[in-house]
């Protein structure tokens, strides 16, 4: 039977936050741009986003987009490229007031402007006081801004394939980018889709591991796919466990509620992180606090009936600051924990939250992979969001600058693409063996045969991804996992499909699904087992220190022989001076 | 516990039928939990889900004979055996699965994005804290379906009546001080069916997961038009 097969001028795989920002800039000019989704575009990931986006409006105290830029830079433990941080300061001015005139519900001041919260790792005056620099819309941003950008969207006639399983990138023998090809859930039919410019904005991989703030749907697909085509993936290694996801189960509680005055307690009700970061306390940086929180539960301090997590209290704020600013996270405390957060404190726990690496770009989406000795741009290839690496969280992402990445960036591609489109009017050549390898990852589903189940495979592989690729790493936990793990991923050729139909079949979506995690996975473990040093997110007991002369550079991950490489940090901002490596304390 | 659940593969069922798992219950389990665990038993059973949060609204299912979101719906909630059932009065595209293209096509049709005339200004443009409280209970919508697939003029008229998902939408707008297309958005509105063919039965009300009130939200339209009119 023929392919089916479509052409569009730009393909956008993901319909997040990064995919419809950047559609939107396609939509409103006169060029024929594809969303495809494996989800409804208000299912994504985004939608789940609750505290905000950072931007220096100076709405409630001074600010301004330097001390922004100063934040994040220190924030990402100086590995974070600050050419592309700067960019993303200066940006998030224009950027949050543009989501405003696209409708976002922000909450508002007296004065009629935007409202904006204190969040973690915020300062004046370059490490000063405490800045107010997340806008919000109560603890529910995520969601306001991606339903606007959908009807944005709506409103400007974007093409959705809604439900459509992207499978492989389509790349000819140069290695441009040619399309994909998607498989339509609903009849589980392929289709090629040929787009002379090709962004990935596929969020993250937090799937990889058990306990995690992140959606069913967050399996790095997009990742594995530039893994597949022969691009690396860089700075895997951080990956970010935000403070306070619900005990034991996972879901997120907001940063914005130790931003609106709420604080962590261990058993003996001391406010502990006043001994780990004795000026920021609460609001230190996320990894910080993380590690703070699994140290108080392994000395013993830990509450509940197993000393197994620590307290969030928030019920001194108030019922009427609760439920006008935090409605959603009282409304998750309920269902999931029991507890009423304006009136009891929440159990809390690390959670596997973010993904700082990604597919390397540069400041305008643009794919980037080593040549030589230099960089070159790969052809017809964006990524943007969480699935792309600027860098501009390096080695730690502060709260509130996710939004903003996911808009800046998302945005910056969109704008590349239409600029990419003027100079290249017609379409490459289609490569038939591309498109032959991408069907075949398709239809190796359909063998038949007993096999070990997906199910099976899935649960071995995420737990061996949360007991050895965690929050402290060691020589030998890492060593030793990283062997599991490619043990298993040996066994990935036995696993069999049991449902071979077509209709909406899951299973073979989760089939495809779990390939992505084994790639993102490994890559993870692998790029923490190689970098002997400690910084931001990536904690190591053996390597306590943070080593500027060996390791402030970037790792690359090479799916071919588990390869790495690396390449140096970017630290000359655009216009203004470097800021150069200090302790990092809070 | 005992739990049917409502099949359907087209490939080779002619009608949907019940089947029957038992489930091992764990406290705190969520009627999504279950579901996975059935998923786990057998991996042709089909449902969306996704954020297991309450906030994607992939996951609207029919749950003993009301509308919920699995995920944020706890076991201990229900009476055994849990029926659980596609949403009433859709195509059924596998098991749970069904085709919501009308109720989207009904939430475009609403134009649900922000209309302005002006030019825009170089920063926010302004909203009191007053004008904002207006558009809570109304902006938290997630599109899970709930509420238009358990109304009963919906059920009737999915083609011609807007549902009370898409009312809540266009009274969204119609409330934010930002939005300056009322009079377009009330013309859009006129006729028998639209926005009139609300009897006031009040089930989306009861079976909003995130207690969002479209039957107050079509009033208001009411009262605005009438308003309009004199």
């Amino acid at each position: 039977m023929a392919l089916n097969k479509r052409r569009f001028d730009a393909l956008i795989i993901g319909a997040g936050g990064a995919g419809l920002n950047a559609a939107i800039q396609l939509a409103n000019t006169d060029a024929r741009v594809a969303v495809v989704s494996k989800v409804f575009p208000t299912r994504s990931h985004t939608v789940a986003a609750q505290g905000g986006v950072n931007a220096a409006l100076a709405n409630v105290l001074p600010d301004n987009w330097h001390w922004h830029m100063f934040d994040t830079v220190k924030g990402s433990d100086y590995l974070g490229d600050q050419d592309a941080i700067e960019f993303m300061c200066r940006e998030a001015i224009p950027t949050v007031y543009e989501l405003e005139h696209n409708g976002v519900p922000f909450s508002r001041l007296d004065d009629g402007k935007i409202y904006q919260r204190a969040f973690g790792g915020q300062s004046q005056d370059f490490g000063g006081a405490q800045a107010a620099r997340t806008c919000a819309a109560a603890d529910r941003t995520g969601h306001a801004i991606l339903h606007a950008l959908y009807q944005q969207n709506v409103r400007a006639r974007t093409h959705f394939f809604d439900e459509y399983f992207a499978i492989d990138l389509i790349r000819d023998d140069e290695g441009a980018i040619l399309g994909a090809l998607v498989m339509e859930i609903e009849t589980g039919e392929p289709l090629l889709i040929e787009a002379k410019a090709t962004v990935l904005a596929t969020g993250g991989c937090g799937q990889v591991y058990r306990t995690t703030s992140n959606a069913h749907i967050n399996t790095g697909d997009g990742m594995a796919m530039a893994l597949r085509a022969g691009i690396p993936l860089m700075d895997m290694e951080f990956f970010q466990f935000h403070p306070t996801g619900i005990a034991g189960r996972g879901m997120l509680i907001t940063e914005g509620v130790r931003g609106e005055g709420g604080y962590l307690v261990n058993r003996d009700g001391e406010r502990f992180m006043e001994r780990y970061a004795p000026n920021a306390k609460d609001l230190a940086s996320r990894d910080v606090v993380s590690r703070a929180i699994v140290t108080e539960v392994k000395e013993g301090r830990g509450c509940g009936p197993q000393a197994d997590h620590v307290l969030l209290k928030v019920d001194h704020l108030g019922e009427e600051i609760v439920s006008k600013r935090l409605p959603g996270i009282r409304e998750s405390g309920r269902i999931f924990a029991g507890v009423d957060a304006a009136h009891e404190p929440l159990p809390v726990f690390p959670t596997a939250h973010y993904v700082m690496g990604g597919i390397p770009t540069d400041p305008y989406g643009r794919v980037i992979v080593p040549q030589g000795t230099g960089e070159e741009v790969v052809p017809g290839l964006y990524a943007a969001g969480e699935c792309a690496c600027v860098s501009v969280h390096g080695a730690n992402r502060l709260g509130g600058n996710s939004l903003l990445d996911i808009l800046v960036f998302g945005r910056a591609a969109g704008l590349d693409v239409i600029e990419n489109l003027q100079e290249h009017k017609n379409h490459r050549p289609m490569n038939e063996s591309s498109v032959e390898a991408a069907m075949a990852r398709l239809t190796r589903w359909d063998q038949k045969g007993e096999g070990i189940s997906i199910r099976e495979l899935r649960d071995e592989f995420r737990k061996t991804m949360e007991d050895h690729a965690g929050v402290f790493r060691t020589e030998e936990i890492m060593g030793e996992g990283v062997e599991k793990l490619k043990a298993l991923r040996d066994r990935l050729p036995e696993v069999r499909l049991h449902d071979h139909s077509k209709v909406f079949n899951t299973a073979r979506v989760e089939a495809l699904e779990l390939e992505n995690l084994f790639d993102t996975g490994i890559a993870i473990a692998y790029s923490a087992l190689m970098r002997k040093e400690s910084r931001g997110a990536h904690s190591r007991p053996d390597y306590p220190d943070r080593d500027d002369t060996n390791w402030m550079k970037h790792s690359l991950y090479f799916r071919e022989d588990d390869r790495m490489d690396y390449k140096p940090v970017r630290t000359k901002p655009l216009t203004v001076e470097t800021f150069p490596p200090k302790a990092r304390v809070y | 516990m005992k739990f049917l659940v409502s099949r359907f593969n087209p490939e080779s069922d002619t009608s949907p039928y019940m089947q029957e798992f038992e489930v091992e219950v764990v406290r705190g389990m969520m009627l999504r939990d279950a579901l996975l665990e059935i998923k786990r038993h057998d991996e042709s059973f089909a449902f969306r889900h996704s954020c297991g949060e309450g906030v994607c609204g992939s996951d609207g299912v029919n749950v003993n004979g009301t509308n919920k979101l699995a995920c944020i719906t706890p076991i201990s909630e229900l009476t055994e055996p849990v029926e659980v059932r596609p949403f009433p009065g859709r195509p059924i595209i596998r098991d749970l699965v069904v085709d919501m293209t009308q109720f989207y096509q009904q939430y475009r049709a609403v134009k649900p994005w922000l209309v302005r005339d002006d030019p825009m200004p170089e920063q926010e443009i302004l909203q009191s804290p007053e004008e904002r409280d207006k558009l809570d209970g109304l902006y938290e919508c997630i599109l899970c379906g709930c509420c238009s697939t358990a109304c009963p003029s919906f059920w009737w008229n999915p083609e011609k009546f807007h549902g009370p998902q898409a009312l809540l939408t266009a009274w969204r707008f119609l409330a934010d001080s930002r939005d300056q297309a009322t009079d377009e958005r009330l013309d859009a509105l006129e006729g028998p069916y639209k926005l009139f063919r609300c009897h006031t039965i009040m089930n989306c009300v009861d079976v909003c997961p995130k207690g969002l009130n479209p039957t107050k939200a079509i009033g208001h339209i009411k009262t605005l038009m009438l308003k309009n009119a004199v």
